[in-house]
């Protein structure tokens, strides 16, 4: 499969996304310019963490408007596999992709630290590999990672199974203490209704090797392997 | 060509009080005259101001700086460059520097932090490295001082604003509190970048008939005299001065920096520096002094934010995020193409020419012509006056009979490890992103930061350290500590120490007293160097750290690089496991003078601290380090403020885990409270697995190392036998909820 690295002006963690893929995931990856159209083939697409356009008018809001989202949007449509993580996941959010908003931290400070998180769904690309209720370990670093949505989306999402990670405790609940940055419903990621679009606060490419302390991030990564080999498999 | 606006631009008279206000003396304005053969006019007058400035010049301390060792076998770029550089090995090379940022920070807290770490960002990429770590030192008042609060939030939250904006990672540091920094705190930060190692660029300009190059950001007005300022002490009315700080736009660093190091593959660059303090001026006049070249200016073509600056103002703006570069003549195109895609403004606005001249144009008109050695080399290099201070015999006197020994030593450990120098700094440093770039092994919180190297084995160790109250006390002793811990701390995670950076923190040269304590130090620093075998590769000094003629403690920082052969064999502080043996490399004595205890405890700030034999500290951090390549040893931590008892403590509850006791029986024939809280050197507290105490044992006794067992991990007590028990859960308790108890 192929995989295709968005980079923005100001993306941060472009290089661990495309480094965790290939060195410890041996996967084959692309860096994709944002001035560019989207041409090639690509299985999944990653919008990575960092702060596009300095994330000075709002997180996202301008980066959605860069050319390669045409693309991107278009891409979602078919049904191709689009993975934003952090400053990619609020960029999803701006562009539609994604419902809700990420909003400053509770805390109205940057937060950086490992957490925990609790797989909620595996019937997805991104979870495919996890079991239900697993853990992960995997770190937080953000200022606006607080989940937002209004009454009747989230309602929707929790109907429609769209909430996959949560942030949880060493034994798993969803505590308010477990919960860095006071998202609603302690929500860590969300996907789409069509289950082809995902978006997370944590960075599981940070996530990928023992020295880092946590390999559970590989599991995502892994998940849309297998989910793009299954996909060929039945097209073939 | 002459046009309306050179016509309406008048240079205003070069008066006495002139003079006087750009920090100049009656004397160096002579020998500008004399340099120049005539009398300068406004605008070079304001350029030979800052070039001659302490901070640009170091007239007070390079006679001194002298004496620091620059030299060693890995050592590919020593001191007079934008950073320092070492060969790594693997045909790499590690650029780093640390720079001080303390003036702006007292004036505006978030935005001269912010800028501190943009400038030293810079000072690393301009070198052809890509910034992979920064670390800070940071010194505030007291904490019960009503503006620590401010200073303190506004400076983490720049730092944090800054460093995770551009996707750097602030892997560790230091935060210390203490009355003398109350008027004047201290932002020192440091930062590392990697490069191949033959592909080190330099700040030179050469080839004449070269284009001078000015990217990135616009220029305004924010921060003329910048480094003037910084050359002067504070007193009320320097409140006025927050228009000479400037403001960061970590955004367009960001897309600097991309730029710069896609330039940097091509073949267009022939020298390239930032702009830092004194910025056209000081970047354009170094280069063509390195180059022993001239350059040629035209003022005219500089991007502007203010359509309505004068040449003076031009010449002497500090905006951020501005670089210039000389490039190979016929490259301007592909130049200036790099730019384009990162959305940033690459003018040609001089060339590089041979009458080592520094000339500055306006719209066709000449404004400034002086001979660059008149502003490099001729700057003047004073020989200050010292003299021992009166006070210093009397502080160094301390008569332990008249301390009393506590009568519950249990509650002294809870007193101590809840101070705000000891407690937990986790409310620091998770307002950083200390994770980004993925290469994180060991992040904030243990004694040195360790971060991988992708594609090889090995991975590199950061600390920073220095007491300044050893050095107040001693400060030639405190210039050997500083040297000696930071190596120390690279000892307990693994790392051999491969160079140092510092920043030397001073208040008046013009006051003998503190040119004593300068001298003092650098002379303790060049012996623990010397010793130690680290050679000095970058460095900064910031004197008129004072505030009404009451200078800071002399605080020397020392950043300190180590590297790790096989990064997977690092080792952390915290205790791992119950059952391991607790053992003690080297000797702790009745060492109480200048401690974290006698200030807490009993308030005072007396005694000497304590002595150094630099032989035995070679042996105990080599000790340490074989250890370690061994795999014997399961956690290191160095004991220093607060002594061995804090030092355990912190082993038992700084971990990411639950907390794990220990059982302490140790004996020596001193005081109690010496036994616990003297600050001897020389000393790390290592925890094994029963099955290698015998192999620990032989690598001591091969390097000569006194070594101890003195306890045993295990249950959920914090106990040293007959003089404490108490429950390690409370302990954490305590040492998380120090510093941020008392700031909220």
């Amino acid at each position: 499969m192929r995989w295709g690295v968005i980079v923005f002006p100001g993306s941060c963690d472009d290089q661990d996304v495309f480094d965790a893929l290939k060195r410890d995931m041996g996967q084959k990856v692309k860096f994709l310019w944002h001035k560019d159209d989207l041409v090639g083939h690509f299985d999944c697409l990653v919008l990575p963490g960092g702060f596009s356009y300095g994330d000075y008018l709002r997180c996202g809001a301008v980066a959605r408007f860069s050319p390669i989202m045409h693309g991107v949007v278009e891409f979602a449509r078919q049904g191709g596999l689009v993975l934003g993580i952090c400053n990619g996941f609020q960029i999803l959010c701006e562009s539609g992709l994604l419902p809700g908003a990420l909003v400053r931290n509770a805390g109205l400070q940057f937060v950086c630290q490992q957490v925990m998180l609790r797989v909620e769904e595996t019937d997805t690309p991104f979870t495919c590999e996890a079991k239900k209720g697993q853990l992960f370990k995997i770190p937080v670093k953000h200022g606006e990672g607080c989940y937002y949505a209004d009454p009747a989306t989230l309602e929707r999402l929790r109907k429609n199974h769209q909430i996959l990670l949560r942030y949880v405790d060493a034994k798993g609940r969803a505590s308010p203490s477990a919960n860095p940055n006071g998202s609603l419903d302690n929500i860590a990621g969300v996907c789409n209704e069509t289950r082809n679009v995902f978006g997370l606060m944590p960075h599981p490419e940070g996530a990928c090797n023992m020295l880092l302390g946590s390999e559970d991030g590989r599991k995502i990564f892994s998940s849309i392997a297998a989910a793009c080999a299954q996909r060929e498999h039945r097209h073939a | 060509m002459r046009d309306e606006r050179a016509a309406q631009f008048t240079q205003p008279l070069v008066t006495s009080e002139v003079v006087a206000s750009h920090g100049l003396t009656p004397e160096e304005y002579r020998k500008i005259v004399k340099l120049l053969g005539r009398e300068p006019n406004h605008t070079e007058l304001g350029v030979f101001s800052v070039m001659w400035s302490e901070h640009c010049s170091y007239k007070s301390s390079r006679h001194y700086l002298k004496r620091l060792p620059t030299e060693g076998p890995l050592v590919l770029q020593g001191p007079g460059e934008n950073a320092g550089v070492v060969d790594i090995g693997d045909g790499l090379a590690v650029a780093f520097k640390m720079e001080s940022h303390n003036h702006p920070s007292f004036i505006e807290p978030y935005q001269g932090a912010a800028t501190g770490v943009g400038g030293i960002l810079r000072d690393v990429f301009t070198m052809g490295a890509r910034p992979i770590a920064s670390l800070n030192s940071l010194r505030f008042g007291s904490i019960d001082h009503p503006r620590t609060r401010y200073l303190l939030s506004g400076v983490v939250a720049g730092i944090g604003g800054y460093g995770n904006c551009i996707g750097v990672p602030t892997v560790g540091g230091e935060v210390y509190f203490d009355e003398c920094y109350d008027a004047n705190i201290l932002v020192n930060a440091f930062t590392l970048g990697i490069a191949k190692k033959r592909r080190i660029f330099t700040g030179v300009a050469r080839g004449v008939g070269n284009p001078v190059i000015y990217v990135g950001s616009k220029t305004g007005r924010d921060g003329i005299h910048g480094a003037t300022m910084a050359s002067e002490s504070f007193s009320e009315e320097k409140e006025q001065r927050r228009p000479t700080v400037q403001v960061g736009d970590p955004f367009t660093e960001k897309l600097l920096l991309e730029a710069c190091l896609e330039l940097m593959e091509t073949d267009c660059i022939i020298g390239i520096q930032d702009m830092g303090a004194a910025g056209l001026t000081s970047s354009s006049s170094e280069m063509a002094g390195r180059g022993g070249t001239g350059v040629e200016l035209d003022l005219s073509r500089v991007p502007l934010r203010e359509q309505s600056m004068t040449p003076y103002e031009i010449l002497l703006s500090e905006s951020q995020e501005r670089m210039l570069l000389v490039a190979k003549k016929g490259t301007e195109d592909e130049v200036k193409e790099i730019f384009d895609k990162w959305d940033l403004d690459a003018v040609v606005i001089g060339r590089v020419t041979d009458d080592r001249q520094f000339r500055a144009l306006f719209h066709g008109v000449e404004v400034a012509c002086i001979p660059i050695s008149a502003l490099i080399k001729e700057a003047p290099v004073y020989q200050r006056p010292v003299e021992r201070p009166k006070l210093q015999d009397q502080l160094e006197q301390l008569d332990l009979s008249n301390i009393a020994e506590p009568t519950d030593l249990g509650s002294t450990v809870k007193l101590l490890i809840g101070s705000p120098n000891i407690a937990s700094k986790e409310w620091v440093y998770r307002q950083y992103d200390y994770f980004v770039r993925s290469n994180t092994v060991v992040a904030p919180g243990a004694d040195a930061a360790v971060i991988r190297l992708k594609g090889t084995e090995k991975g590199l160790a950061l600390s920073v350290d220095g007491n300044s109250r050893y050095c107040y006390l001693d400060p030639y002793v405190g210039g050997a500590l500083a040297v000696a811990e930071a190596a120390r701390n690279l000892a307990c995670v693994g790392a051999r120490p491969v160079g140092l950076t510092d920043c030397l923190n001073f208040g008046s040269p013009e006051n003998p007293e503190v040119m004593w304590q300068f001298s003092q130090v650098i002379e303790g620093m060049r012996d623990a160097c010397i010793a130690l075998k680290i050679p000095v590769v970058s460095g900064n000094v910031s004197f008129y750290n004072e505030t009404d003629g009451v200078p800071i403690y002399p605080t020397p920082t020392v950043g300190m690089v180590g590297l790790i052969a096989k990064v997977a064999k690092v080792v952390t502080p915290w205790f791992k496991a119950a059952g391991d043996v607790v053992v003690l490399l080297g000797r702790t004595r009745e060492e109480l003078g200048g401690s974290e205890y006698l200030k807490i405890v009993h308030g005072l700030v007396k005694g000497t601290p304590p002595w150094i034999d630099l032989r035995l500290e070679q042996a105990v951090q080599s000790c340490c380090v074989a250890a370690i390549e061994k795999g014997i040893l399961r956690s290191a931590h160095d004991i220093s403020d607060g002594g061995i008892a804090i030092a355990l403590a912190e082993c038992c509850i700084s971990g990411p885990e639950k907390p794990l006791g220990v059982r302490i029986d140790m004996r020596e024939m001193i005081r109690g409270d010496a036994l616990l809280f003297s600050e001897s050197q020389s000393r790390i507290v290592v925890s094994v697995a029963e099955e290698n105490l015998q192999q620990l044992r032989e690598v001591a006794a091969e390097h000569h190392v006194p070594m101890q067992v003195i306890g045993a991990v295990g249950g959920t007590s914090f106990v040293i036998q007959p003089l404490m028990r108490l429950p390690v859960d409370e302990l954490r308790a305590i040492w998380s909820a120090g510093m941020t108890s008392r700031i909220k």
